[in-house]
């Protein structure tokens, strides 16, 4: 399991899919977080 | 790509924090206590500060990958342990699995990223931890919704229960499998286009010298800043481990008393400022100096929980906003730390460093519980109630607070007697030299 190195930090296609891969269920999570927010505002 | 790399096992590990999903089924499937179905997120918590604090330096040495592939098995292996461990109606394997194994992953999952992050971004150094340890916090708000609908369609019975770990294991292993293909070591001498290594330099808490792991838990710097992080952290744990039945008990006997579906709302509340604070404040320490920051957390976290004892149960919002400050305040000294840790000590061993550090969460998830618990019982026999049973446990957070405050007021630069000494690089080797070159 040696570690690879780069060179760059540059942008290329698979960014997207790398960031929606983390960013989709975080999205799901902030969104039940805000319907339980809203209990504590809604009553 | 390195952020959502560290972000995919912080994002899963950070599934500890909603192990109580979990309780109630477990409790009802072996007919377990309260006390008993903690025991396996209690072992994951005491072995997430051993194993990084034990670890840390093989995480240094054999590098980012190794260390998520690690975690990655652990964390994963925890959980297909457990559901093998519900099917067979075994709960000490869930013990194991889930709390030893699992508890493992979570150390060293915890530290894998931190310094590769500081290293591709030796100029924002607290926003790049910042991203990754926001995601511990994340962790629990993907997934205990997501293990409740999970039970509710597998059912809370031992085959149910048995399922939802089988599924966890699964999808958490090919969830961190994409940070454990892509996090790289940036090479050796790169640097950020158009930053200058002398101008970060300029404060007079960073050094661009190295101190080993070894050395580095021999200065005063290291002890102080345990302090400070321990000290910050039982001011926050304390809000967050009780929250649901403190708001509660601070307002029952006023006229707009707290409903149990408004407390759960101010728990997420909490959560969302935990997360918050963690990018927010570690971002701002890169602007500010991490010395300030924690002035800020210490000294206005203090102010908050004056006004809070003060208050009383005069004003809910008030009573919210300032909750919502400390446990901004609490993700952010997470997330703030290793960053603090690199200007005090360079990138050199700074994961190795982070996990000794991390000995004061363990102290701290101790220390903070048992005083608000502590005092709110004693209070409750003396036939007090409403917010007088927490008053007592405010002031002693505040004293706390004082304490961490002048910790990180003593916390100087560190003696050069235990830098390392400039030797010639070995070929493909990373070693002090090479760290002070791209510093």
């Amino acid at each position: 399991m040696a570690d690879g190195q780069e060179t760059s930090t540059g942008f290329n296609p698979l960014m997207l899919l790398v960031w929606a891969w983390v960013g989709l269920p975080f999205a799901y999570g902030v969104y039940e977080l805000i319907q339980k927010v809203a209990q504590l505002f809604g009553g | 790509m390195i952020p959502p790399a560290a972000l995919s096992v912080h994002l899963a590990i950070g599934q500890a924090y909603s192990w109580s999903v979990f309780k109630k089924p477990l409790e009802s499937a072996f007919g377990l206590t309260g006390t008993a179905s903690a025991l396996p997120f209690q072992l994951g918590i005491v072995m997430l500060g051993l194993s990084a604090a034990f670890g840390g330096t093989l995480v240094e040495r054999n590098g980012p990958r190794w260390a998520m592939f690690v975690s990655m098995i652990c964390f994963s292996s925890g959980f297909l342990i457990s559901a093998l461990g519900v099917a067979l109606g075994q709960y000490w394997l869930v013990v194991l699995g889930y709390g030893f194994v699992g508890g493992i992953g979570l150390g060293i999952g915890y530290i894998s990223p931190v310094s590769t992050l500081m290293k591709w971004f030796p100029d924002r150094p607290g926003m790049a931890t910042g991203i990754a340890i926001m995601g511990f916090g994340g962790g629990a708000l993907i997934a205990s919704p997501w293990s409740t609908e999970m039970l509710s369609a597998f059912g809370s019975d031992l085959g149910g229960i048995s399922k939802t770990f089988l599924v966890h294991g699964l999808v958490y292993a090919v969830f961190m499998s994409m940070g454990v293909f892509l996090i790289r070591v940036p090479r050796e001498g790169w640097r950020p286009p158009g930053w200058d290594p002398a101008k970060t330099a300029v404060r007079s808490l960073v050094t661009t010298a190295n101190v080993s792991a070894r050395n580095a838990i021999r200065t005063p710097q290291f002890w102080c800043l345990w302090v400070v992080l321990c000290f910050n952290v039982t001011a926050g744990i304390g809000i967050l481990e009780k929250a649901a039945p403190m708001i509660g008990d601070f307002f029952a006997n006023t006229s707009t008393p707290v409903a149990a579906g408004a407390a759960a709302g101010f728990v997420a509340l909490l959560s969302l400022a935990n997360m918050a604070g963690r990018i927010v404040w570690s971002s701002t320490s890169d602007v500010i100096g991490r010395k300030n920051m924690y002035r800020v957390y210490l000294g206005v976290g203090a102010l908050f929980y004056l006004v809070i004892a003060l208050a009383g149960d005069s004003s809910t919002l008030l009573f919210i906003v300032c909750a919502m400050g400390i446990l901004s305040f609490y993700g952010g000294g997470f997330a703030t730390v290793p960053a603090y840790l690199k200007d005090l000590f360079g990138t050199y061993q700074v994961g190795a460093i982070h996990g000794r550090l991390l000995t004061a969460w363990s102290t701290a998830g101790v220390l903070g519980p048992l005083i608000v618990n502590a005092v709110a019982d004693s209070q409750e026999a003396a036939g007090r109630s409403g917010s007088s049973l927490y008053t007592t446990s405010l002031y002693i957070m505040i004293v706390l607070l004082a304490v961490g405050f002048l910790a990180n007021e003593l916390i100087r630069p560190v003696n050069p007697v235990y830098h390392e000494p400039p030797v010639e690089e070995e070929a493909g080797q990373q070693g002090p030299l090479a760290m002070r070159g791209e510093a």
